[in-house]
C-alpha cells in the first residue's frame, strides 16, 4: 500500500512536471527568439501550459465532467471551480494574441522587418 | 489507466513544443501550433474539463490560427537565423524552471480526491447547483449566475481588444490610401 501510494505521488507529480517544462520552452522561445510572431506563439505555449497546471489538481481519478447526472446519487464529479476560471483565462489569451498580432502587423509596415533586431536597427532610438 | 494517457498526451504536447522552438518557417510554426492545442484539448477532455476542451479547441486551435495565418499573410513566413547565443535565455528558462518544479512539491496531486481544493469550495458548487440554479452542469452555473461578474468583465476584455484592434488596423487602411494617392500624383 505504502509503496502504491509513493507511485501515485510520483504519477501526481509527473504532469506537474511536464507542465513545468511546457511553460519553460514558452519563456524560452519568448526570451531567445527576436521574431515577434515567434514569440507571440511562445506566450500562447506559456499561456495554454497554465490551464494544466490549474485543471490537473481538480481532477480526480474515478470520477467524471461537472455535469450532475440524475439518480446518480454516489456519482463522483472532477472539481468545476477550476474549468470556470480557465474558460475566462483562454478568453483572455485570444484577445491578447489578437491585439499583439495587430501590433507586429503595424510594426511591420512602420520599419520593414517582424524582427526585433532589425527594428532596432531601423529606429531612430535616442 | 487515466495516468498513461495523460503522460502520453504530455509527451506528444512536449514533443510538438520542442519542434515549435526548432522550425524557422513561421507557417509550420503556425500549423505546429494549431496541432498542439487540439492535443492541449484533447488532454482537458481527458482531465473532465469538457467545456475548457471544447472551447479550447474553438478558440486556441481555430480562432488563434486564423488570427495568426492572416498576420503572416500581412507579413513575412521567414524566420531570420539567431544572432545572440542561447546561454543566457536557457539558463533563464532552467532556473525559473527549477524553482517552479520545487514549488510543484506542495501542490496537490493529480487525481486527488482529498485535496483542500476538491473538499472545500468545488464540493460546495457541485452539491447547491442544482437545488439553487436547476443547471445539472455546474460549470455552465458558474461562469454564467455565480461568478456571472466574472464573465461580463471577459467579455469587456474582448471587446476592449476588438477596439484596440481596430484603431490599429484602421489607420493602417488610411495610410495605404494616401500611398496610393501619392503614387497617382507622381
Amino acid at each position: 500500500m505504502e509503496g502504491l501510494n509513493e507511485l501515485a505521488f510520483v504519477l501526481g507529480g509527473v504532469n506537474h512536471w511536464i507542465t513545468v517544462f511546457l511553460i519553460m520552452a514558452g519563456l524560452y522561445i519568448i526570451v531567445s527568439r527576436s521574431n515577434m510572431i515567434k514569440k507571440l506563439v511562445g506566450l500562447s505555449i506559456f499561456q495554454t501550459s497554465v490551464y494544466l497546471l490549474y485543471v490537473s489538481p481538480g481532477k480526480i481519478i474515478g470520477g467524471t465532467a461537472p455535469i450532475i447526472i440524475e439518480g446518480a446519487e454516489d456519482q463522483l464529479y472532477s472539481n468545476p471551480l477550476p474549468h470556470v476560471l480557465i474558460l475566462t483565462a483562454i478568453v483572455v489569451g485570444v484577445a491578447t494574441l489578437a491585439l499583439g498580432l495587430a501590433l507586429v502587423v503595424r510594426v511591420n509596415e512602420a520599419y520593414g522587418s517582424i524582427e526585433e533586431d532589425e527594428v532596432y536597427s531601423v529606429g531612430d532610438w535616442n | 489507466m487515466e495516468f498513461l494517457i495523460n503522460l502520453i498526451l504530455l509527451l506528444f504536447l512536449s514533443a510538438v513544443t520542442v519542434a515549435i522552438i526548432g522550425v524557422r518557417n513561421l507557417f509550420a510554426v503556425v500549423v505546429l501550433g494549431g496541432a498542439y492545442s487540439f492535443l492541449m484539448a484533447t488532454l482537458l477532455i481527458a482531465m473532465d474539463a469538457v467545456d475548457v476542451g471544447m472551447t479550447e479547441a474553438a478558440v486556441g486551435a481555430g480562432v488563434s490560427t486564423v488570427l495568426l495565418l492572416s498576420a503572416l499573410h500581412l507579413t513575412k513566413t521567414d524566420e531570420s537565423p539567431a544572432r545572440h547565443s542561447n546561454v543566457l535565455p536557457i539558463a533563464l528558462s532552467v532556473l525559473t524552471g527549477l524553482i517552479l518544479v520545487y514549488g510543484t512539491w506542495d501542490l496537490p496531486r493529480y487525481g486527488d480526491s482529498e485535496n483542500p481544493m476538491n473538499t472545500y469550495v468545488g464540493a460546495e458548487y457541485l452539491e447547491r447547483s442544482i437545488p439553487e440554479t436547476t443547471v445539472p452542469n455546474v460549470v455552465t452555473s458558474v461562469l454564467a449566475s455565480y461568478r456571472g461578474y466574472d464573465t461580463l468583465g471577459e467579455t469587456v476584455v474582448i471587446f476592449t481588444a476588438g477596439i484596440g484592434v481596430l484603431m490599429l488596423l484602421k489607420g493602417r487602411r488610411r495610410r495605404e490610401d494616401e500611398d496610393g494617392e501619392e503614387g497617382r500624383r507622381s
